[in-house]
């Protein structure tokens, strides 16, 4: 556990995409590159490094949060869930294959933020969702590639279409 | 980049993070959601020795209403403050802010203390504190203090906190009945910090507004409570308060954005939220309302 004590290093346990996991880390180390380099866990995007880009965004205790602006010890006794863990549960599925049949990347140097993000939003069943919604919703991460447009398509498409099966499960 | 070299602590009482800040001094600095300290840590434009998580003090986030005031614990998370039932029903100048603070990545990890403690003049919360007449309780090993807002934000990143103190609570009184808000900005991009903004409270007294509190951000070194334009509106005279503001605000002229350009963004700002707290449903004085 993350000592009370000043150190350089900490050890720490958290559950990682389902797993329970243990680690030494040095203090000065962000979640984004413990996430990348001691796990493999190359779907974190580093892109800017200072929060802005929002390619490294991941869920962290359900909610989308920047890996690099946390501290690698600060994973202690958190659940954390990168791209990598959301397509192995299959939970995006649908979003994944919207942002193919959108064309919704084309690098696909923000795409793991971009579907993290929409999966957070996508999560919560009382949020609108808008494509102004989802435009705010996605403000935080940046294509240099798409203009956008597909990859609102594509969460409104998602958005749209879980709409429709819930509505079906109620009736 | 990557941060310095620096060690970390994560003391599980306000007591022991309160030991080390004493004992670590001008080299310790406090950690609460890290959105902008640990991007200063990135870009090692900071470099403290020692970290400490406030993050797992058990007590300093959450909401409650007790009396005549709402009180929003310093570890609240953004999302948490303006999406709190009290908050909406009971605050609902800090529920308006709530979209224009960064983006939904930044409000889960980011707290409205740490924003406050941090007092960075472009953002949304410090500017809310000094409409609402909020009170910063700050705690530190010689005991509690409470702050007025007004007395707390001295300057640029610069705040009544002495060395050691951190701040526990943000007070806000409630509004009566017959309160009146207004909250808007002006960014660039959704999410980026604000050209200019303002937070806006008082009251309806006979056909007008008393009371007004007109908190400008974004346009000085810190929150400005804009008097002589508050005077003119409560007067009904918008087009006066527009023209107080160029006495009253100091914006920071930068090659993206000059002062001139802020301050008549200000009068745009304040055009449109006069008008929306006086009820109006045209808004007067040509485009824009200047």
């Amino acid at each position: 556990m993350a000592s009370e004590n000043p150190d350089r290093e900490h050890a720490v346990a958290f559950t990682l995409n389902g797993e329970a996991v243990r680690a030494r880390v040095p203090a000065r180390m962000h979640l984004g590159d413990l996430l990348r380099g001691t796990f493999g866990l190359t779907g974190v995007h580093l892109g800017c490094e200072h929060g802005v880009c929002g390619a490294c965004t991941i869920l962290v205790d359900g909610r989308a949060v920047r890996a690099c602006l946390m501290l690698g010890v600060q994973a202690d006794g958190a659940v954390i869930e990168t791209v990598e863990g959301l397509t192995e549960s299959g939970l995006i599925r649908d979003l994944q294959d919207a942002f193919h049949a959108r064309n919704a990347l084309q690098c696909g140097y923000c795409t793991p933020g971009m579907l993290v993000t929409a999966a957070e939003l996508l999560a919560d069943e009382a949020a609108a969702s808008s494509r102004e919604e989802i435009r705010a919703a996605i403000s935080g991460n940046y294509c240099r590639c798409t203009g956008y447009h597909a990859i609102v398509d594509a969460i409104a498409t998602t958005a749209e279409a879980r709409r429709d099966a819930r509505r079906e499960a109620v009736e | 980049m990557k941060a310095p070299d620096f060690a970390y602590a994560r003391p599980a009482s306000l007591d022991a993070a309160l030991a080390l800040l004493a004992e670590h001094g001008e080299e310790a600095a406090p950690l609460a959601g890290g959105q902008s300290l640990v991007t200063a840590l990135n870009m090692r434009l900071a470099a403290p020795r020692l970290l400490v998580d406030l993050n797992a003090i058990p007590g300093l986030a959450g909401v409650s209403e007790e009396g005549s005031i709402v009180r929003i614990g310093a570890m609240t998370r953004h999302r948490d403050v303006g999406t709190a039932a009290i908050v909406r029903e009971r605050l609902p100048l800090f529920a308006a802010a709530l979209p224009h603070i960064a983006h939904p990545a930044i409000r889960n990890r980011g707290t409205i203390g740490g924003s406050v403690a941090l007092a960075d003049p472009a953002t949304e919360w410090p500017a809310c504190c000094l409409a609402a007449g909020a009170t910063i309780v700050v705690l530190g090993r010689e005991g509690e203090r409470r702050i007025a807002a007004g007395d707390f934000f001295l300057g640029l990143y610069a705040t009544a906190l002495r060395p050691g103190e951190i701040v526990t609570a943000i007070e806000v009184p409630v509004p009566g009945q017959d309160a009146v808000w207004g909250f808007d900005e002006l960014a660039r991009r959704h999410g980026d910090y604000a050209l200019v903004g303002l937070a806006a409270t008082g009251r309806r007294a006979g056909g007008g507004l008393a009371d007004l509190r007109l908190a400008f951000f974004g346009v000085a070194d810190r929150p400005v409570l804009a008097r002589d334009a508050a005077a003119a509106v409560e007067a009904g005279d918008i087009a006066g308060a527009q023209a107080a503001l160029a006495g009253e605000l100091d914006p920071p002229d930068d090659p993206a954005t000059r002062a001139a350009t802020r301050l008549h963004l200000a009068r745009v700002l304040l055009g449109r939220v006069a008008g929306r707290l006086r009820g109006d449903t045209v808004t007067e004085g040509g485009r824009n309302g200047v």
